[in-house]
């Protein structure tokens, strides 16, 4: 039996699965409030999938306003948070949006369908916004490189990313690949995507105009992802309890591909007046964030919805997370023309509601009324929590063991940690993994992994492009949440920079525990405070992005991950900086100050352990160097560049060199241990690579603006006689302390993963 | 006037905009065909992109051999016109049976994206005869099923007769037999190829512009009217 309004006001006392559902008794309670009766169980499914941690932002929200409020002074901003992704000026009338989001938890589940509908519901909230998607990024953790469970996940994720992201015909351009112990039970699947349009061409999830007709198209909706948000990103797994499986939805990227050209066809067409894609919370979150938006009211005949099972019921299809669906708002003298763009591309459409200005969202099922709720009070005022945070009390004695406190090589062991690094899971070579992702079509990958931006063109005709880095090391997030945030973002920033373009604007998302333990939600705290200060300080605003709580298996929670994704505009991408260095006789220089840092570095978590404090962040110097990196492409000067970070100095050159297979003699400054000078991931610095002809110009600048420059190397491809190799071989060599030819670096960097997960 | 070169495009493939540009670099006009077509538009030669046409559902290519535009695309083969169909395209030429063999999915059964050599072995099709003999090339590969097979006697027959238009260096990506790469028919006027040539136009973008002598190659046999 059908349980419609009139059923309710007739049933008060009936008891409802509230708490199955994920709503607390006090939620229950007010929604008992809002409608002055008991929800029906259609508008109980709505409340509770609108309401989940995932949909409603209730920990998080009061802590994200920093991102508004402390917003520096921008003109490119013109979509801010809060809509589907927002959208910056690049310039030339060009409009680019861009967004991560997490999709962690469907992807322990089933690691291949978890990671692919990660980039469909990301690119779909781009093509939401009028943009047609440009390129992906995948920013990923993992458990222990060697663990069983690993070896689970990962290939799946990889698979699935590149599954989903080839088959609809998008780049994938960059991300990132980390392992830590601490995500063994709650792997890290972060998913970017970038879109561009024309100015005119921005839409927003708003439905206006009375009698406009609410149109559902695309894929049709079945029992996949029921209570995808509410029962699965919102809650922390346990050994206990059911199944999760019949949670994660499945893609299907040509449906999605499909989707895509019907979408920019009928947007450009102009026959769209409001469109919301279908992501988390399905049909319930589309119709009442368009309604709230638009003229307040809205009237759904369920019974419309196309369905791929036929026995599901009205709570079920309210609740479903079904992939590639959108919905549209339309005039009904153009309704027509959009069913005809749709038949083109044999996507599926029907008009299933109605604009209406009652200021009710009303849902109909075979005439019996089972919806009747204010639409703001399902999509925009859900509950707020102040949740109660403090600094762990473990924290102080984390910060205290230093991490001085670990034996270091001496000046005869630093060609084996050199090797040792190379090879370690988290800076091996990822190749493995990434070339199973298409990064070439569209034809306008101008850089893509490994290096340290993804850089595509936007126009053909002007060369004008967008790069994007994403970056977090949570190592010095759990040491320092507050430090680590800004650490994420001035690693993004300068690799960004680091190819030229200019940084413009910033998407994250912030992965952490439970927040219902204080201790975690004082590191999220801590971590949105210190992103918000930083991005005021840089001058980059929060565009938006994604919070996913409960990744943490019993007590123990990840590592805090507040990844940040930088988007910078270069005006023509022909200038850009690669991180492959130059012909034989160019010069190298570092950037920046090397101190004696290793808390929470690649050196030491190699050693097991993680203490002290991370390295000093001073984000006005990172403005600075990327002044420095950004001139230096601009005018010519510099053939290479390369941020410097895990791994540090050694690592950098390595990586650069690997990628020219070209040798260099390399020198190590006096009075700075070599070990510190190798190893230690200060922040602000880079590696870059300039012209004879250009030193002077250079060394120059760097001295104007107070950036040290210190010239530490020359490139040189015929070392190999010199250090007892024959001639032809490629060598780095490390001041008098040692060589190392770049065949055997190469053989360990890309033996990993492959020896590991092939 | 410049030679008309057509571009399919069936629901999924991806490369069309790619080939298009190539096309045009190349110094021809890309004319955009649609599955649905029923004429070729005056076009001078086609070219399948790649992709995953229909989804890759059933078998890759499998449905897209019946879409209204490919009864045209056949005739126009047989009569002579250059095709090319590169990666998906090459699958859906070989279900239509303009080219021998099929491409099975990659031995080590991963897709794989990677900067692909190459050494041309013929130079006579017409959309490699632009090339030096024996020319080495590095141009894109992506595929998940590009492994080339064919039985021994048909493998044998196209390399007795030089059907073998390029192969596999230094890795065999996929697992194709006799490290092929591509083929051309008899006439050797429809060439099928797993790497892709229209991502390796533009210094900028690709890994070199060796590519460009492939549409550089279709454009000299349009000219030519090598079989007209």
């Amino acid at each position: 039996m059908i349980d419609s309004v009139q059923r309710a006001e007739q049933t008060p006392e009936a008891e409802q699965p509230f708490a199955d559902l994920g709503l607390k008794p006090d939620e229950y309670e007010r929604i008992h409030d809002i409608l002055g009766r008991r929800p029906t169980s259609s508008e109980l499914a709505m409340y509770s999938v609108m309401w989940s941690e995932h949909c409603s932002y209730k920990s998080s929200k009061v802590h994200l306003r920093q991102f508004g409020e402390k917003k520096p002074e921008t003109d490119a901003l013109l979509v801010g948070i809060g809509e589907n992704a927002g959208v910056v000026d690049i310039g030339d009338g060009w409009a680019v949006t861009f967004k991560v989001e997490s999709h962690n938890h469907p992807s322990y589940v089933e690691p291949y369908q978890g990671a692919a509908t990660g980039v469909g519901g990301i690119v779909r909230d781009i093509l939401s916004m009028g943009a047609r998607p440009l390129a992906v990024m995948d920013p990923l953790r993992f458990g222990p490189a060697d663990a069983p469970d690993t070896a689970r996940v990962l290939p799946g994720v990889g698979a699935g990313i590149g599954g989903y992201g080839n088959c609809l015909g998008l780049p994938n351009i960059g991300g990132e690949v980390v392992f830590d112990d601490s995500y063994l039970g709650n792997p890290l699947v972060n998913a970017l995507c970038v879109g561009a349009m024309r100015h005119e061409d921005i839409h927003l999830a708003s439905a206006k105009g009375v009698g406009n007709l609410v149109v559902l198209y695309g894929a049709r909706t079945g029992g996949d992802g029921i209570g995808g948000v509410s029962v699965l990103a919102s809650e922390t797994f346990d050994d206990e309890g059911p199944a999760k499986r019949p949670s994660v939805q499945v893609g299907d990227p040509f449906m999605e591909k499909l989707l895509i050209e019907a979408t920019l066809e009928v947007l450009h067409a102009g026959l769209v007046e409001g469109i919301q894609d279908l992501g988390g919370a399905g049909i319930s979150c589309a119709t009442s964030e368009l309604a709230s938006n638009g003229e307040g009211g809205m009237h759904v005949w369920l019974d419309r919805v196309l369905l791929r099972d036929p026995t599901l019921s009205p709570e079920e299809i309210l609740m479903s997370e079904s992939q590639e669906r959108m919905c549209a708002i339309v005039r009904p003298d153009k309704i027509d023309d959009f069913m005809n763009h749709c038949r083109k591309w044999d996507v599926e459409a029907v008009v299933i509601g109605e604009v209406n200005d009652s200021g009710r969202l009303t849902v109909d099922w075979h005439g019996e009324r089972i919806v009747d709720v204010p639409p703001r009070t399902v999509a925009h005022e859900g509950p707020v929590y102040e949740r109660p945070f403090h600094r762990p009390s473990w924290q102080d004695a984390l910060q205290a063991d230093s991490s001085d406190r670990l034996d270091r090589p001496g000046s005869d062991g630093l060609r084996e940690t050199l090797l040792e690094l190379v090879a370690a899971p988290n800076l091996a070579g990822k190749s493995w993994i990434t070339d199973q992702y298409d990064r070439y079509v569209l034809g306008n990958t101008v850089l893509a992994q490994p290096e340290d931006s993804g850089m595509i063109r936007i126009d053909e005709v002007t060369g004008r492009g967008v790069a994007i880095a994403t970056d977090c090391n949570g190592r010095f997030a759990k040491l320092d949440p507050y430090t680590g945030a800004k650490l994420a973002l001035a690693e993004s920033y300068r690799n960004v920079c680091a190819t030229g373009a200019v940084p413009l604007a910033v998407t994250n998302c912030l992965n952490f525990g439970s927040p219902e333990d204080p201790e975690v939600m004082w590191q999220f705290a801590e971590a949105t405070r210190g992103l918000a200060d930083g991005c005021a300080e840089l001058g980059t605003p929060v565009t938006g992005g994604n919070v996913s709580f409960y990744n943490q298996t019993g007590e123990t929670a990840i590592l805090p991950t507040p990844v940040v994704g930088v988007l910078g505009v270069i005006d023509d991408v022909g200038r850009r900086t690669p991180m492959q260095w130059g012909p034989d006789g160019e010069l190298i220089y570092l950037l920046g100050d090397t101190r004696d840092e290793f808390g929470g570095s690649e050196w030491a978590h190699l050693r097991g352990h993680l203490g002290g404090l991370p390295p000093q962040v001073d984000l006005q110097r990172e403005r600075i160097l990327g002044e420095i990196l950004v001139a230096g492409s601009r005018d010519g000067m510099l053939t290479a560049a390369h941020d410097v970070s895990d791994g540090g100095f050694a690592m950098a050159v390595v990586e650069m060199a690997l990628r020219a297979d070209i040798g260099a003699r390399l020198w190590l400054p006096d009075g700075i241990d070599p070990f510190v000078q190798l190893f230690a991931e200060s922040a602000g610095r880079a590696v870059v690579v300039v012209p004879r002809s250009e030193e002077l110009r250079f060394s120059e600048m760097c001295a104007a603006r107070g950036v040290p420059a210190h010239r530490v190397g020359v490139v040189d491809s015929g070392l190999g006689p010199d250090a007892g190799y024959p001639q032809g071989t490629q060598v780095l060599q490390f001041g008098d302390y040692f060589t190392v030819t770049l065949d055997e670096v190469r053989e360990a960097h890309t033996r990993t993963i492959p020896a590991l997960f092939a | 006037m410049s030679t008309r070169i057509g571009i399919v495009t069936f629901p999924g493939s991806l490369d069309d905009a790619d080939a298009a540009r190539a096309v045009r670099i190349a110094g021809g006009e890309p004319v955009a065909l649609w599955h649905g077509d029923e004429d070729l538009k005056k076009v001078q030669a086609v070219v399948l992109p790649g992709g995953f046409s229909y989804g890759d559902y059933l078998r890759c290519g499998a449905i897209a051999r019946f879409a209204p535009v490919m009864t045209k695309v056949i005739e126009a083969a047989n009569g002579g016109m250059p095709v090319l169909g590169i990666c998906n395209g090459f699958q859906i030429l070989c279900e239509t049976h303009l080219l021998p063999g099929a491409l099975t999915r990659n031995d080590h059964l991963h897709f794989i994206c990677r900067d692909q050599r190459l050494r041309i072995e013929n130079t006579s099709s017409d959309w490699t005869r632009d090339f030096a003999p024996g020319q080495e090339i590095v141009i894109p590969l992506k595929n998940g099923e590009g492994g080339y097979v064919a039985d021994e006697a048909t493998l044998d027959l196209l390399e007795g007769e030089g059907r073998v238009i390029a192969r596999y260096l230094e890795v065999n990506p996929n697992g194709s037999r006799r490290d092929i790469a591509g083929v051309c028919n008899e006439r050797g006027n429809v060439v099928g190829l797993m790497p892709h040539p229209e991502h390796a136009v533009e210094d900028l973008t690709g890994p070199s512009t060796d590519g460009l002598f492939f549409f550089a190659s279709a454009l000299t046999s349009v000219l030519a009217g090598s079989h007209r």
